[in-house]
């Protein structure tokens, strides 16, 4: 993971965290707490329609279902992110704040 | 058995914040060891202590079933589903957060410290309704016996609930003997230790130790000292 940080620092690229969720206040929180991390980009999407869209016009490296996303909405979610790039990981989001979030990005980004 | 994890209390991860100390069995906030996730749908058990007028500022949660079960001192809960609760030892406070709930947690009194285990479980359902409730149990229920305060059942002992878990409090003296039966076959239990030294089936824990196994149908346990302990049965898959 460290290994991997640095390599993205000498690439002064940034990890983009697609957050999917349907509870506006939850999500810019969310958000708020992933841009915390300078190596960390968040993009929110409060819809399918916009997670679909943000997948297609962006590079993302990451995607957090979040609250809201029921399973056929995640699954929807994830399928396309297989068919643009299947090392795009796809994981849901538990807790709607920083209690989980840091270690679950942590967690995804190092394989777990 | 299938397989075991022994958390020594020292091996826990540490936070201190200045108001608050925190005692984290698995990775929480910054603190991440990926050897130190979860025990089953059991993912957060926090042991912590708030100064005196201090305390957790307005925060959302969601999708998460979280339980304080305060040790010593007073804590006020008030959330956005027009809640405002205190709840001190001998009681236990319940939140499913489902769609979303914003709450803050202070401690009550302006002088003494608090201290409560903050304990989170993955939810059997995504998304439900938030509820909140708490509940007052009898001190004297758990001297030398298991006393459950939470259950998936609305109409069982305890506050209930979204998963398939069940918690019981307890009390032993010193050099008593019993066994803790398995509530749903399958189910994994992470015995987490108060206060006191005591064997659980052969394993030695000590105060503020956890130790998570998956039994076959029943868990023998036998106290060193007097002992105050908690078992949390929660389900490996859900």
């Amino acid at each position: 993971m460290v290994e991997y940080e640095l390599e993205l620092i000498g690439n002064m690229s940034k990890i983009n965290i697609l957050a999917v969720a349907n509870h506006p206040e939850i999500l810019e929180t969310i958000i708020r707490l992933i841009n915390q991390n300078e190596l960390w980009h968040g993009i929110p999407a409060g819809s399918l329609e916009e997670a679909e869209e943000v997948l297609r016009l962006n590079s993302v490296d990451l995607v957090l279902l979040g609250v809201g996303v029921d399973e056929e909405t995640g699954g929807r979610i994830s399928s396309l992110c297989q068919s643009i790039d299947p090392r795009i990981v796809c994981l849901r989001h538990f807790g709607g704040g920083s209690g989980l979030l840091y270690s679950e990005i942590r967690h995804a980004l190092a394989g777990g | 058995m299938k397989n075991s994890v022994l958390h020594p209390a020292s091996s826990r991860f540490y936070a201190d914040h200045g108001w608050l100390q925190s005692a984290q069995t698995f990775s929480f906030h910054g603190n991440y060891d990926p050897q130190r996730i979860q025990f089953g749908a059991l993912r957060v058990l926090n042991d912590d202590t708030v100064n005196g007028g201090k305390g957790f500022g307005r925060h959302p949660h969601d999708n998460m079933e979280i339980i304080s079960i305060p040790l010593e001192g007073t804590l006020e809960h008030q959330d956005s589903i027009g809640n405002v609760a205190v709840i001190r030892r001998g009681e236990i406070q319940v939140m499913s957060a489902g769609t979303g709930v914003y709450h803050t947690e202070f401690n009550k009194d302006p002088d003494e410290p608090v201290t409560f285990l903050q304990i989170w479980l993955y939810p059997k359902k995504l998304n439900v309704a938030p509820r909140y409730d708490q509940m007052e149990y009898a001190s004297g229920d758990r001297h030398n016996r298991f006393q459950q305060i939470l259950s998936p059942d609305p109409n069982d002992d305890g506050v209930w609930i979204n998963q398939d878990a069940w918690f019981h409090l307890a009390e032993f003296d010193a050099g008593f003997e019993t066994q803790y039966q398995l509530r749903k076959e399958g189910n994994g239990v992470y015995v987490f230790v108060i206060d006191g030294k005591v064997e659980v089936n052969g394993q030695l824990l000590s105060t503020r130790d956890g130790y998570g196994f998956w039994p076959e149908t029943a868990v023998s346990v036998k106290t060193v000292e007097k002992s105050a302990l908690l078992v949390i049965e929660v389900p490996e898959k859900w």
